[in-house]
């Protein structure tokens, strides 16, 4: 039996997308190694979420390349799971949609029942097995989208807004989880816009504005002096701070 | 009005009588009708979810198609049917002309189109919602295929109660195939058309009235199972 080699690092290089005649991404270059989560924020229309289904494989980049250590593009796709922001669950019981990735990647039915059953413990999710998936709250449907993801056993987990228009308690539980997953080996790279919780979460930071990755820093160096103006505006949470942004970038020149 | 009432009336003493024929003209329509649907599903469907999710030359030529065919003429069917089957037809070797088979046959034709036409829009409409979830999880087009089909379960009985009405109300094309032979090939439809022709209006009424009370009683089961089935599920 072989084994697929270790799927990072994920190598973007100067990934250029573009939408309804609108470049979205714009030359994008940056590289994740297997360890610590990585969080991405930035406004609305950053393109953070581009970003991550450009690293996913679900989308294709116009100029650029997106590359995995892997080089065999189906164990590649296989040892990678997405969470989205509204994930959508099948209309079928909450144990039934944590097995359906599973039997689609073929894995064997004792293995499945196993990974189920272990997804569904570390959600907290175990008395609710056999009800509808659909008629979950919002908050533990976000945790079911999340265990289904960690049962495929990924290496690297992308989970776009997880916890967006959750409430306190809801968003501490997914969390938990997202750090649950990251202790068992995967490679977290997430988008948000709540910033505590960037800082909960985060060993590094990216800050994307318009498509392009102005800043890439460690967490605790991002938030106490970001070098990026705008990332600076954006991180005292100023109502206008692009507008600031560029009025210091103007005195600047 | 007398007609009316002497419908119901006819109606009513076939029902409490139990009148052996009308229950085999009933048993048999029923016959028909859920086999034929049974086969149009079993083409319909997964015609119509592979033309929602898979990408080929002239798909949408074959849609715009798919959607006319709802309207085929029953009894231009019946009739290209009826040449198929006939003695003389390229499968008139099996002797299906004027058989139950040869009605179910011409059924199967007429209902496949609604089913797909109708599967192809709710399978899309799904597909754009699911797409990105399932490619996700790791699905492909063809293993989206049944997933997505079993998802919009609840939106495809209403499908296939198109075409299980289609079926049951059909006439022409089970005219020209069955030929109405009494204790053969008689259904309600053709039943109808003969106690029309023989000039009896209130026992075709009355037939009349029973076919739309079966149909009624078949659709509203079906929703109802449906609706307990949608509450459950969301």
């Amino acid at each position: 039996m072989t084994t697929s080699p270790p799927l990072l690092p994920l190598q973007l290089s100067d990934v250029v997308f573009e939408a309804g005649g609108k470049r979205l991404i714009k030359d994008l270059n940056c590289r994740f190694e297997a360890g610590p989560p990585s969080v991405i924020i930035g406004p609305n229309g950053a393109g953070k979420s581009l970003f991550l289904k450009l690293c996913h494989g679900m989308l294709a980049p116009m100029q650029g390349q997106v590359t995995w250590n892997d080089p065999d593009a189906v164990s590649a796709r296989l040892n990678q799971a997405m969470v989205f922001q509204r994930p959508v669950m099948l209309r079928r019981s909450v144990s039934a949609n944590i097995h359906y990735p599973l039997k689609l990647r073929k894995v064997g039915k004792a293995e499945r029942v196993r990974r189920t059953e272990e997804a569904l413990a570390l959600a907290g999710l175990g008395r609710l097995r056999d009800h509808p998936a659909r008629v979950l709250s919002f908050g533990e449907q976000q945790k079911l989208a999340v265990a289904r993801a960690w049962a495929l056993k990924p290496q690297v987990l992308f989970l776009d807004e997880p916890t967006a228009s959750l409430d306190p308690a809801a968003t501490h539980a997914v969390e938990e989880l997202i750090r649950a997953i990251h202790a068992q080996g995967a490679k977290i790279i997430m988008t948000t816009h709540d910033l505590s919780q960037a800082k909960r979460i985060a060993d590094e930071i990216l800050f994307l504005f318009r498509g392009r990755l102005l800043e890439r820093a460690p967490a605790a160096q991002f938030f106490e002096q970001p070098q990026n103006d705008l990332a600076q505006a954006f991180v005292k949470g100023e109502l206008l701070w692009w507008k600031l942004g560029k009025a210091n970038r103007k005195r600047r020149d | 009005m007398d007609d009316f009432g002497d419908a119901i009336r006819a109606a009513l003493n076939l029902l409490v009588s139990l009148d052996a024929d009308l229950m085999e003209i009933v048993g048999l329509s029923l016959y028909v009708s859920l086999v034929a649907i049974f086969f149009a599903c079993l083409i319909g469907l997964p015609l119509g979810a592979a033309i929602a999710l898979f990408k080929f030359p002239g798909r949408k030529l074959f849609a715009v198609i798919l959607n006319a065919l709802m309207g085929l003429p029953p009894v231009v069917v019946g009739l290209i049917v009826y040449l198929l089957l006939s003695r003389s037809g390229p499968f008139g070797v099996f002797g299906l002309l004027y058989t139950p088979t040869a009605m179910i046959i011409a059924q199967v034709i007429l209902v496949t189109p609604i089913i797909a036409a109708l599967t192809r829009q709710v399978i899309e409409d799904l597909w754009l919602e699911y797409r990105d979830q399932l490619l996700s999880l790791g699905a492909n087009t063809t293993t989206a295929l049944p997933t997505l089909l079993w998802d919009g379960r609840f939106s495809l009985i209403t499908a296939v109660l198109a075409g299980f009405g289609r079926a049951s109300a059909e006439v022409g094309a089970v005219m020209i195939v069955g030929g109405n032979i009494d204790h053969v090939t008689r259904v309600m439809t053709t039943a109808i058309a003969l106690e029309v022709s023989k000039g009896d209006l209130a026992l075709a009424l009355g037939l009349g009235i029973i076919l739309l009370s079966l149909s009624v009683s078949v659709n509203g089961a079906v929703y109802a199972i449906k609706d307990a089935a949608q509450r459950r599920h969301a």
